[in-house]
């Protein structure tokens, strides 16, 4: 069995599975219980500045019959005193010596406050902190959570008033509620953090009930804004990894970076890692179906790592990052084409209609006399010279490797777009575009 | 446990009478209507919709499932099938709809008769009404007989602003959606709500007269522009035995509509029945004699399993509802002592080579006489023919095809102002209530061009 184990900036866990800070890690009970089922850290649900919490706390997408595509919640930091909060964590890692224990904290924008609640969190034994810079709603608007982590500024001097004081490893966990993540992951950088997590929660609103006209989560016929999470905002967890994971200063500081995000399975997980995530951590999944979800990520990725040969996660940590490029890289001189398996077709016709309807109407219907059925419906058939290789008529397909999309040689140049400008400049006009498409063999349906 | 998550009762001896004639499957809830809707890939050009004798059009009645659109649900499925309740309930999706789904070969097709009745029952609850009657064109059509094929013609009609009167033998409308079908299939309050459903849309519905009896066709021909006649077969046909006339020897379409209409404690029924015949109508007598509390039910058939007309997903409900099987077996006596049955006198038959229906033809084998020991004798073995009727028709020229009145594809008959669907049309192919709710509208558009000029009703 393939080696989980890691050290996280310091921070040594027998596995990369950490509970995130969030309703899961409230309290010893449940971190206990958390890590009697497997997981290998914990980051302790935010301790800081007085709150009180209020009813409904939760929103949720459901999809076709699936529950909880996506959480939003508007529950704040913990509203169990500091005291107990500490004396848990103690009580915590004593119970558990080898398994992560992060502390999250958040308190306002004052040196003071935030180096004496590090102090006073430090002295429990606990492996780190998490600075909490990126809560959208209730604490954002005193001043906290995500109104720091949204001003890089703020962001690089609270760091460093931590840093000063910290001789644990300092996590900053960064807001995606930004136009551009990079500026506060070098704020972080600059401000001497040892490590990086992301991502906090997205704004967001719920729904609109159709027939009370209430807003969810409904907080006494009043809603607002809540943090998304789960399944439905992994894709974007992954570009902002990604995003800051490429990003040469953040990477030439090499800190370690914690990702979440929609983590739900073992395979959520391994994608994160590929992007660059040393540890992942977990709050939606565990809201939805327990602590008991981690067996299953253990074994999972265990089983993948030893099918992939792998032997311990370092191996495979960050392997898919250098493949994260951008449109003007490019080649396009690559072209692929759908290619329909009529053995596996089963004749919805999808295809045909998405490719008729929403792209490029190169799929005609056939009669191809594939069986012998006196009235053989029409099969869908891809006109492969009029195909632009988009990939949506394989998107829509229910049939698994029923389409699939084949590289084929067209002798196009395979050169970037950036090349191209750089070589061609000219093609940015219209015409001479028209023109070079001509030479390149390049066909605009 | 959520009332609708409650695990249905399948053990006939644990449910009390009434609810062994409760329908066979319980209706979808709302989630498990969503979740089914969701299934669907919502096809382009979908099977499903062609293999449909009435096209509805089913990959968008599902999706308005799936939406949370119920009310539009009904509509689409409605507009093409007015008998869309009863369908939903009494269709062999298995050789229809379903069979062509395309997810049925490696997986499950979409259960889409009871997404059907969900959409129905929906709105059939909520007393939505989907449709108007036409502006009045001044053309009047006389229909004889309610079931499907005449209420799909004159509700259709109705649309269409013709003055519409259904002219109906029985007490009650509905033909064999009221009377015949399986309570445990579809509950008389179904059927009679379709009824409600046409005579809303201003079609007369005239019951317990008897065209050729209370009222002359003659007349019905002289007095109304067009008639439509949907009239269904007549009772079980005698099988010319000795003994078929003692008490306890029934008819399975009046054995069947006792079940209907009759309180269920009323019924009398037999320990030991002998249910003879396997088609649909054989099955049905014999599960609801099981159900009604019979001990031993035995079908009695002179071919064998391969040759039973019966759906295959019916004779697997029969297997399962207890009740066995002789196959390969032909009555030849009813006994009788006291003057009630006895037993059942057969013959043992063997296979020979094919007849005429291409089936191998049944033969009896010398001195294989048994008697199987039964107090009550249910005919099944198909209904009679409409002679009667087609001797009314002769004068008018209206031809005739092995018993059955002769149509052409418009359901129109040789002379001009009648019409014909349903099963008193069917001379080849399957007798069914959705392929009579298609005579129904085919008819009413034949009749509709034939009478106004330019028809604006369903193509289809």
């Amino acid at each position: 069995m393939a080696d989980l184990s890691i050290n996280f900036a310091g921070i040594k866990s027998p596995n990369p599975f950490w509970l995130a800070s969030a309703p899961p890690s409230n309290s010893a009970y449940q971190v206990q219980k958390a890590f009697e089922q497997g997981w290998g850290g914990a980051v302790w649900k935010t301790i800081g500045a007085p709150v009180l919490n209020v009813c409904n706390r939760y929103g949720t997408i459901d999809y076709k019959g699936s529950k909880i595509i996506g959480l939003n919640n508007v529950e704040l930091i913990s509203d169990r005193p500091i005291e107990i909060n500490l004396k848990e964590m103690r009580e915590v890692k004593r119970n558990f010596p080898n398994h992560a224990v992060i502390a999250s904290v958040m308190v306002e924008s004052n040196k003071e406050a935030w180096q004496e609640i590090i102090k006073r969190t430090e002295d429990t034994g606990i492996d780190g902190f998490e600075l909490n810079f990126g809560c959208p709603h209730g604490m954002s608007e005193r001043g906290m959570g995500s109104a720091m982590g949204q001003v890089p500024e703020y962001t690089c001097m609270v760091t460093e008033w931590v840093m000063d004081v910290a001789t644990k490893p300092v996590i900053v966990k960064l807001t995606p509620n930004v136009t551009d993540i990079v500026h506060p992951a070098r704020a972080a950088v600059k401000g001497r953090a040892s490590a990086i997590s992301l991502i906090n929660t997205v704004n967001s609103i719920m729904g609109v009930n159709l027939d009370t006209f209430e807003i969810s989560p409904n907080v006494g016929g009043k809603g607002g804004h809540g943090g998304y999470a789960g399944p439905a905002v992994k894709p974007i967890a992954l570009h902002l990894l990604s995003a800051v994971g490429s990003d040469p200063e953040v990477a030439k500081a090499g800190l370690p970076i914690s990702g979440m995000g929609g983590i739900e399975t073992w395979r959520d997980a391994v994608e994160f890692m590929l992007l660059g995530a040393t540890s992942v951590q977990v709050c939606t999944a565990v809201m939805h179906w327990g602590f008991r979800i981690v067996e299953d990520m253990i074994e999972g990725m265990s089983n993948w790592m030893d099918e992939k040969g792998f032997a311990s996660c370092d191996q495979f940590i960050g392997k898919s990052l250098p493949r994260i490029s951008s449109f003007g890289d490019f080649d396009l001189g690559f072209q692929s084409v759908a290619r329909i398996n009529h053995d596996k077709c089963i004749q919805c016709n999808l295809c045909y209609i998405a490719c008729n309807d929403a792209a490029h109407q190169c799929i005609d219907l056939k009669d191809l006399k594939l069986t012998s059925e006196v009235k053989e419906r029409a099969w869908p058939v891809v006109r492969e010279e009029d195909c632009v290789g988009c990939d949506l008529c394989s998107r829509v397909c229910p049939v698994d490797d029923c389409i699939t999309m084949v590289e084929i040689e067209t002798g196009r140049p395979h050169i970037t777009w950036n090349e191209l400008v750089k070589s061609k400049p000219e093609v940015l006009d219209w015409e001479k575009m028209e023109a070079y498409r001509k030479t390149a063999n390049i066909h605009i349906h | 446990m959520a009332e609708h998550y409650k695990p249905h009762k399948y053990k006939a001896w644990e449910m009390t009478l009434e609810e062994r004639f409760q329908e066979v499957y319980p209706p979808f809830s709302e989630r498990e209507a969503t979740l089914e809707a969701n299934r669907c890939l919502y096809c382009h050009d979908a099977p499903c919709m062609v293999a449909c004798p009435t096209h509805i059009d089913i990959p968008t009645f599902i999706r308005k499932i799936a939406t949370g659109n119920v009310k539009g649900s009904a509509r689409t499925i409605l507009e093409s099938n007015l008998m869309g309740a009863t369908c939903a309930r009494v269709c062999p999706v298995d050789v229809l709809c379903e069979g062509d789904c395309v997810l049925g070969a490696d997986h499950k097709p979409i259960a889409i008769g009871r997404l059907q009745r969900y959409a129905t029952d929906y709105a059939s609850e909520r007393g939505i009404k989907f449709f108007q009657k036409g502006q009045p064109n001044g053309k009047k059509v006389a229909v004889v007989g309610s079931g499907p094929a005449g209420l799909s013609c004159a509700g259709e009609l109705a649309k269409q602003g013709f003055d519409v009167t259904v002219f109906e033998k029985n007490e009650m409308a509905g033909g064999l959606s009221t009377y015949g079908i399986v309570v445990f299939r579809e509950p008389v309050e179904v059927s009679l709500a379709e009824v409600k459903m046409v005579q809303d849309l201003g079609v007369t519905v005239k019951c317990g007269v008897t065209v050729g009896k209370d009222i002359k066709f003659d007349d019905l021909v002289k007095d109304y522009d067009a008639v439509f006649i949907g009239i269904g077969l007549g009772n079980v046909p005698m099988m010319e035995i000795p003994g078929e006339d003692i008490g306890g020897v029934l008819d399975g379409l009046d054995f069947i509509a006792e079940t209907k209409v009759k309180d269920l404690n009323k019924i009398t029924y037999g320990k030991r029945i002998c249910v003879i015949g396997a088609g649909n109508t054989a099955i049905d007598c014999a599960t609801i004699a099981r159900r009604l509390g019979a001990e031993r039910v035995t079908m009695i058939y002179r071919r064998s399993e391969a040759e039973m007309p019966a759906y295959h997903f019916e004779y697997e409900f029969a297997l399962k509802e207890g009740v066995s099987f002789m196959f390969l077996t032909q009555p030849v006596e009813v006994m009788a002592k006291d003057g009630k049955v006895d037993g059942l006198k057969c013959v043992r038959m063997d296979l020979g080579e094919p007849d005429a229906s291409g089936r191998r033809s049944p033969y009896p084998v010398d001195g294989s006489e048994f008697v199987v020991p039964c107090d009550m004798v249910i005919k099944a073995i198909g209904q009679v023919k409409p002679a009667a009727f087609l001797s009314m028709l002769e004068p008018y020229g209206v031809e005739s095809v092995k018993g059955y009145i002769k149509v052409d594809e418009h359901n129109r008959t040789r002379h001009a102002k009648i019409f014909a669907g349903g099963d008193c049309v069917r001379s080849h192919g399957e007798a069914s209530t959705v392929m009579a709710v298609q005579d129904g509208k085919i008819a009413a558009r034949a009749i509709t061009e034939a009478l106004v000029a330019t028809p604006a009703c369903a193509k289809k």
